[in-house]
């Protein structure tokens, strides 16, 4: 492990997990978090940046308690959040099927996918919340699948032995975030919550120690302006636009969580990002964006190339024995529901073996052909229709008649702020929720986990927490005169301004494009040592170049779209650098990260408990090559670490 | 493919606005008319003009934040098809294509093609909820709910909120947008005790916006990306009389 040893580590986190019997310590601890009185409630303000699952149920229910919350976003409405193009569904540990789920499997289930990089604590208070989240969801109108006799519906979602994903249609993130935004808006309407749409927050701002609001940019006049509250919430979702393509909204950023890393808050395990098999292949240089057909489709399509490589013969005409369904022959016993790591692994592995599908070579087919035969194209219609028309739409092709071809794509991230089991990062008052913390997850997302995630962290544990943090604190005064408010202010203004005089002849877009082919070429699906080094050479040169060679047309005092964007790579090129840092550092395989040095004999990956069972957390130093590794080490009382085996 | 491009400039709300010409060359059929649009602000940006604005998010069809007229037609000709889901194969090369934002008197201008919907989001803060606050939910198979009655809540609950209805309505009436919200919650046993209730909030609130009223032409659904069909406003209408013998807010 010579790469350990350029890093330079500092003293160990402590998640402060409580102890004792694991399906009690949530509720213990729930005990002895503090309350504020209901009177007092009013006198905090509590500053909320995003208005997805994790932001607007939050803002929700803390305007229920009665605080006052100003929530922010970039889009024109807070409805748009990107949790809104979730299509599969939300896990919970329900049981209606009788089929064996329980709170303990679905525990069992996440660290095990997360292959033993997540907190045994936070996992199981995840399990214990989803059922709660279904309750919540159905009375506020969410129009769940159901069953002929008015039930509830329930599918099994990536590869799961139980039923236990809850789904609407394909648009589950969809009507699930319309169910906290309408409880949002009430609240609005109440006068406890206010919203600010079309706010980009560039900075936070920290007095004394301690999180007391944020710097945002007024995206329609330019205005720069501070906003001051009692804490700060950051629910800004993922960073996976820092490959450019990639399942998410073009607006998806990094800026906010980036902006309160360089402020203090440790980043953890940013290597750990989620690619998902099942997406629309790129087909050109003007590709803006990758899009996700989901995983549901597994349960029936099956995977497969010609066997023998450069075959362009159409689909059809490629006879039986020719065809190699690779997931079923190396999987025997998962089949083509393996985890997402393992079939993106593996399709990536037959395209470079020369035996890709499509143009370019970067497919596999999906097809459909068998269980069309078997349960009818009326079934497929009712169970997919509406991906089908999707994907029809996109590739002008018929899924009907031919496979689909798809290609592993960007999808989520692991990583992300670090918290401690009360959400909190290393910044006090600074509380990350949903996609934007480092999450329950560990190195792999199970399918239909983030919006359970996304939920619980809003609806039903920073309200007991975020309280327990301001008991403490009591009501500060808010009047923007504190120390730190105008040097953020400025910091904010200069870096405009400085983004705006370079005038040179690139655009923001072109760069962007270029830190995600380093990044993916590097740090995408299979990592190693030299690539990674050769990425971090790369990458500060390309920073260097932006600061150089940047053209932003416009001015600040306008809505400016070219500014927006050029504001948010300058902060993915730091990123980026600090990604590959992760990479490099954690010589194992562990979930979506794939070390090739770490492998085992058969080409799986190898995790590595003896030096790597811990979170990862980043502390910025200024220097952006040498930030400091401080390691929260993970114990495994309850699900014994074992090597995933999906054979 | 090379098209000719007439696109709607105006810096903010108080400008007058003006149609600008551009050549688009070089486009490929596999684009996306956002992509279209993203190769031409590349170029006008390296000249050093502005981008054409334009709202975007998902790009998928789901968010609800693009939209704008192509050659008149609200997200363009393609049906149930939001303009980051058009795709350019539909169209010609040497086509010429007029690019305006939604016109109508409730959403103005903020910047070339991008319009101010915030009166949506005020329609749903009137009433466009169930009132559930966090904690108090009952056990969620507690109340069975008739499949054919959750699948008409889902058709309804699919608005995107883009604006199109309001955009493509001779009379700028948001009356599709309004009626999908009370019919998904309407047909839900959740969703009854506010029912009266919440459909005169939400239509006085409409009114009080700007929008204009509702004569039933059908445009609207003509253009909804998301297929939502003109019974929703029959219902609505329904439940609006209702509401009227009620005495009292209705939120019993
Ligand atoms: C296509 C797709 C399908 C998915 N399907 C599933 C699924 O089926 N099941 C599942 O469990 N998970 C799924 N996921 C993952 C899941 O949807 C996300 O992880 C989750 O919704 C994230 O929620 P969030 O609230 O953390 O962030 P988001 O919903 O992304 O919200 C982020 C919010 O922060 C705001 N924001 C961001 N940056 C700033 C800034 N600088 N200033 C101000 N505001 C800012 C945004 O405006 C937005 O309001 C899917 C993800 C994708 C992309
Ligand atoms: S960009 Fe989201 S619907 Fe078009």
């Amino acid at each position: 492990m010579s790469t350990l040893l350029e890093t330079k580590t500092g003293s160990d986190l402590d998640g402060k997990t409580p102890t004792g019997p694991i399906e009690e310590r949530w509720d213990r601890h729930r005990f002895e978090l503090k309350l504020v009185n209901p009177a007092n409630r009013r006198r905090y303000r509590v500053i909320m940046v995003g208005s997805g699952l994790a932001g607007a149920s939050a803002a929700a229910s803390l305007g229920e308690l009665g605080y006052h919350v100003d929530c922010f976003c970039y889009q024109d409405s807070p409805r748009r959040a990107h949790s809104i193009a979730a299509q599969g569904g939300i896990n919970a540990a329900k049981n209606y099927r009788n089929d064996g789920d329980s709170i303990y499997r679905l525990f069992y289930d996440t660290v095990k996918g997360g292959d033993f990089r997540a907190r045994e604590a936070n996992v199981y208070r995840l399990a214990q919340i989803s059922v709660e989240i279904i309750d919540q969801c159905v009375a506020q109108g969410v129009p769940f699948a159901r069953e002929y006799g008015g039930l509830l519906d329930t599918r099994s979602f990536g590869g799961a032995q139980v039923s236990r994903t809850f789904y609407a249609r394909g648009q589950t993130g969809q009507q699930l975030l319309l169910g906290a935004y309408q409880a949002m808006e009430r609240q609005i309407g109440l006068g406890t919550v206010a919203m600010y749409p079309r706010h980009e927050m560039l900075e936070l701002i920290v007095a004394d120690g301690r999180a007391r609001g944020i710097v945002t940019r007024d995206m329609v006049t330019g205005e720069i302006e501070a906003h001051m509250g009692d804490a700060v919430v950051l629910a800004t979702g993922g960073y996976g636009n820092v490959f450019y393509l990639s399942t998410n909204a073009k607006g998806c950023n990094t800026t906010a969580i980036w902006r309160a890393h360089r402020k203090g808050a440790f980043f953890a395990n940013p290597c750990f990002t989620q690619i998902h098999p099942t997406c629309i292949p790129v087909t050109g240089d003007h590709q803006s964006k990758l899009t996700l057909m989901s995983e549901s489709l597994r349960n029936d399509g099956r995977v497969w190339v010609p066997k023998k490589m450069g075959d362009s013969r159409p689909p059809e005409q490629i006879p039986e024995a020719e065809r190699d369904y690779f997931l079923e022959r190396k999987y025997p016993s998962f089949g083509n529901l393996v985890p997402r790591d393992v079939a993106s692994r593996a399709a990536k592995e037959a395209c470079d073996q020369g035996r890709g599908v499509g143009p370019g070579g970067r497919g596999v087919y999906l097809d459909f052909a068998e269980a069309i035969a078997r349960l009818g194209a009326g079934a497929i219609k009712e169970r997919y229709g509406n991906l089908f028309d999707m994907y029809e739409r996109i590739t002008a092709e018929n899924p009907y008649e031919a496979p689909m071809r798809i290609y592993p794509a960007v999808h989520y991230t692991m990583g992300g702020l670090w918290v401690d089991y009360d959400l909190m990062s290393t910044v006090p008052g600074l509380f990350v929720t949903g996609e934007a913390n480092f999450s329950d997850h560990g190195a792999n997302r199970l399918g239909a986990s983030a919006l359970m995630q996304g939920l619980a962290d809003g609806y039903f544990i920073l309200p007991y927490t975020l309280a327990d943090y301001l008991a403490q604190v009591g009501p500060q005064p808010t009047d923007g005169n504190l120390a730190g408010v105008t040097e953020a202010m400025a910091e904010v203004g200069a870096r405009v301004e400085r983004l705006l005089a370079i005038d040179g002849d690139r655009t923001a877009d072109s760069f962007h494009r270029e830190l995600g082919q380093i990044m993916w070429d590097h740090c995408g699906m299979a990592r190693n040592e030299a690539g990674l080094r050769k990425a971090l050479d790369r990458i500060p040169e390309l920073r260097d170049e932006f600061w150089r060679n940047l053209k932003v047309s416009g001015t600040n005092e306008e809505l400016n779209p070219a500014l927006e964007k050029a504001g948010r790579v300058a902060d993915f090129l730091e990123l980026a650098e600090l990604t590959c840092i992760d990479a490099l550092h954690r010589g194992e395989s562990s979930g979506g990260h794939f070390r090739e040095e770490s492998q085992t004999p058969e080409g799986e990956a190898r995790r590595d408990d003896e030096h790597f069972s811990y979170v990862a957390g980043w502390e910025f130093t200024g220097v952006l090559s040498e930030p400091v590794l401080h390691k929260e080490p993970l114990a495994f009382e309850y699900v014994h670490p074992s090597q995933r085996s999906y054979k | 493919m090379n098209l000719t491009l007439d696109v709607w400039r105006q810096r903010h709300a108080g400008d007058q606005g003006r149609i600008v010409r551009y050549q688009a060359g070089g486009i490929s059929p596999d684009m996306s008319f956002l992509e279209m649009l993203d190769v031409v602000n590349e170029g006008l940006i390296l000249g050093g003009d502005e981008p054409i604005a334009f709202d975007h998010d998902c790009r998928e069809g789901i968010c609800g934040m693009c939209g704008f007229m192509i050659n008149g037609i609200a997200h363009g000709p393609e049906r149930a098809t939001t303009v980051c889901q058009l795709h350019m194969r539909h169209f010609r090369d040497g086509d010429s294509l007029t690019i305006e934002p939604w016109r109508a008197g409730a959403f103005p201008v903020v910047r070339d093609l991008i319009v101010d919907r915030s009166a949506f989001d005020r329609i749903i803060a009137a009433g466009g909820f169930i009132s559930a606050s966090t904690g108090s939910a009952p056990e969620a198979n507690n109340i069975a709910v008739p499949k054919q009655d959750a699948d008409s809540a889902m058709d309804a609950a699919a608005c995107i909120g883009c604006g199109a209805c309001v955009a493509a309505c001779p009379n700028a009436s948001a009356m599709l947008f309004t009626a999908a919200k009370v019919v998904h919650l309407g047909v839900l046993p959740q969703g009854q005790p506010e029912r009266k209730g919440r459909v005169k909030a939400m239509v006085e609130t409409m009114d009080g916006l700007g929008f204009g009223h509702c004569t039933n032409i059908g445009e609207c659904a003509a253009v909804c990306p998301k297929e939502i069909g003109m019974d929703t406003i029959a219902f609505l209408n329904r439940d609006l009389a209702r509401s009227a013998v009620l005495t009292g807010n209705g939120r019993a």
